[in-house]
């Protein structure tokens, strides 16, 4: 990066920040602190939801997910439009009804206090980590292939978030974040330009995603029913739907953003805007990825794309096998380029048989070239046992650092930062708002001033931001990171939802069943996360399913229906 | 309150141009994943 890139980046970062506490530094009231005050239009909070919801690890570990698997992680968004339009309809009127500050008030209104503790302390183990990972990832990509310390990257980042959102509390959140929205779909649109002007002459997007298509990175629909493979349609329908609608229905972060809404019509629209735009954009951020694939199988990619890791053992072991593995690579991937020219030149000329044959040659030598990249890792591995194999998370910013003009490289670089400092300043303010609301005031300090609790909320933001800071220091992951943040809420949210949904559809059912059931469905979901070998989106449906229907077992054995609390009558 | 007296939630207004009620609303966001899942099958079988 050049002083001009460092200049972009700072100035982008630092100024939206600065600006979002200025606007917002005379929030006094805990009302105004925690929902904001309440004059959200529409547009904004759709731009907040998503803000919220797509960290730096959306747009740095999605495209290499798009490089490395295809589109079919898309497939994941798939329950996303149903959920919202069920939380539309059924949660949020009433969230809006009772005038909560956070969801698990519902849930203490509804059952009792010990299982709107349970919900709340749910959403703080989950999303506590949650904020840890949003923080870590970009930073541990970033400051690798940048040669920054990782810990100040961390540390910086994090520091930054925390100051804006200690000041102006939601409101700073929302307000900056349609800034940093904006900044990353300039990033990510301009690099999405730029890939296709760096696509080779005479290469259409036709025959580019021919190519990629014949990769197999553009299966984006599997609708066979196979419980092993991550991601197929029915999971994303089922098991996504049930994971967003825990995640947009329950999970404070989000709740606190629509609650912000002038009146139930800006929320509710806020909303669907989220349910109208989720895949497409998913889907481009992929199709980036599908597309840099694209790019390099016509321009040679480095063996191994953490390439300072791959520098640092080439120069450090002297008997080092890497740089015979590393021609080896190169001399298979011309052999590759080649047969993929001639593939597409039999496809301009229109002989298909000339073209089917073409193509089966350009997968074999793929393969062998991806059978040389395996063995660089095994190398790599051996010569150094704690590195992590997977590179697909440096695809992204290599191709930003190596083919970007600079100014824009500063841009992209800023778009990674403004998104990890969005997602974490609405983990933040939510993390505070049910620490205070359901914890604090509720069972700690019962009769204190409006202005302790702003006081005490300012400092929860900040116990938060350090605890997420100290998980991003000490974090060692070995998974795809945004897989990784997926992973922990499909284990974590499908108890939290069973609550809501046995809140509002089963008014037979008490809290002691509720709490009890949600109790053990979650030490099970725990062990069967750990035991067995399905994919995790299914864990958000059966966690889900087996704490309504133990609740049901539960209750039958307390006996007699339970009182409809007031709260949902 | 009784339920008698609560506005419903269903029947406020959309302000949305041709979308006069939320069902219709909802509708049409069913009927844009449809339209998405259709698109994404036709490039997968168009270019696999």
């Amino acid at each position: 990066m050049t002083p001009l890139d460092y200049a972009v980046l700072f100035v982008t970062l630092l100024g939206i920040a600065a600006y979002g506490a200025w606007r917002t530094r005379d929030r006094r009231d805990l009302n105004s602190y925690l929902k904001g005050a309440g004059q959200t239009h529409w547009l904004a909070i759709g731009l907040s939801v998503m803000a919220t919801q797509a960290s730096a690890v959306t747009f740095l570990s999605t495209p290499g997910q798009g490089y490395e698997s295809g589109i079919g992680f898309v497939q994941n968004y798939f329950g996303a439009p149903f959920a919202l339009i069920l939380i539309c309809i059924f949660f949020l009127p009433l969230f809006r009804r009772l005038n909560v500050h956070t969801a698990y008030e519902f849930l203490g209104r509804r059952f009792d206090a010990k299982t709107r503790l349970l919900g709340a302390a749910l959403f703080l183990f989950q999303r506590g980590i949650g904020a840890g990972i949003t923080i870590y990832a970009p930073a541990i990509v970033l400051s690798t292939v940048m040669g920054w310390s990782l810990d100040l990257t961390i540390v910086c980042s994090g520091l930054v978030v925390i100051v804006y959102t200690v000041v102006g509390g939601s409101d700073a959140v929302s307000l900056t974040q349609r800034y940093q929205i904006g900044v990353i779909f300039a990033g990510m649109i301009t690099a999405f330009f730029i890939l296709l002007a760096k696509l080779p002459a005479g290469l259409t997007l036709g025959d580019a995603l021919t190519v990629a298509g014949g990769f197999h990175k553009l299966e984006a629909v599997d609708f066979s029913i196979d419980f092993n493979k991550r991601y197929t349609f029915w999971s994303g329908i089922l098991g996504g739907m049930f994971l967003a609608l825990s995640y947009f229905g329950t999970d404070q972060s989000q709740v606190q953003r629509y609650l912000h809404g002038s009146s139930l019509r800006e929320s509710r629209l806020g909303l669907m805007f989220n349910a109208v735009c989720k895949i497409p954009m998913q889907f481009f951020i992929l199709l980036l990825g599908a597309l840099v694939f694209v790019f390099y199988q016509f321009e040679r990619p480095p063996v191994f794309f953490n390439q300072t890791v791959w520098n640092r053992e080439v120069q450090h072991a002297a008997d080092s096998k890497l740089p015979a593995i590393e021609q080896e690579f190169n001399a298979a991937h011309a052999e590759k380029q080649r047969l993929i020219q001639h593939w597409l030149d039999a496809r301009h000329a229109g002989d298909a048989t000339a073209e089917a044959a073409a193509r089966a040659q350009a997968l074999s030598a793929y393969d062998r070239s991806e059978a040389v990249r395996g063995r660089a890792k095994d190398a790599l591995v051996a010569a150094n046992p704690a590195l992590d194999r997977k590179d697909s998370d440096y695809v992204f910013i290599t191709f930003i650092l190596h083919y970007l003009p600079h100014g824009l490289i500063g841009l992209l670089v800023a778009a990674f930062f403004a998104a990890t400092m969005s997602s974490k300043a609405g983990e933040l303010n939510a993390l505070s708002s049910t620490t205070i609301v359901d914890l604090y005031r509720h069972v700690i300090r019962r009769d204190a001033t409006d202005r302790h609790y702003v006081v005490a909320s300012r400092c929860f933001t900040v116990f938060w931001g350090l605890v997420a800071i100290a998980f991003a220091l000490f974090a060692r992951m070995s998974e795809n990171l945004i897989e990784a943040g997926n992973i922990v809420g499909s284990v974590f949210y499908g108890v939290p939802l069973a609550l809501f949904l046995i809140a509002f559809f089963l008014r037979r059912i008490g809290g002691t069943a509720a709490f009890w059931a949600a109790v053990v469905t979650q030490a099970l979901v725990i062990t069967c996360y750990f035991t067995l070998s399905i994919g995790y989106l299914w864990y958000n449906f059966l966690g889900c399913a087996a704490c309504v229907l133990l609740s049901l077992i539960l209750q039958a054995v307390i006996g007699g229906p339970k009182p409809v609390a007031t709260a949902t009558a | 309150m009784k339920p008698a007296d609560k506005p419903d939630p269903e029947a406020e207004t959309t302000g949305l141009p041709g979308l006069r009620t939320w069902r219709a609303v909802y509708l049409v966001v069913a009927g844009v994943f449809v339209t998405w899942v259709g698109l994404l099958w036709l490039l997968m079988k168009r270019y696999s």
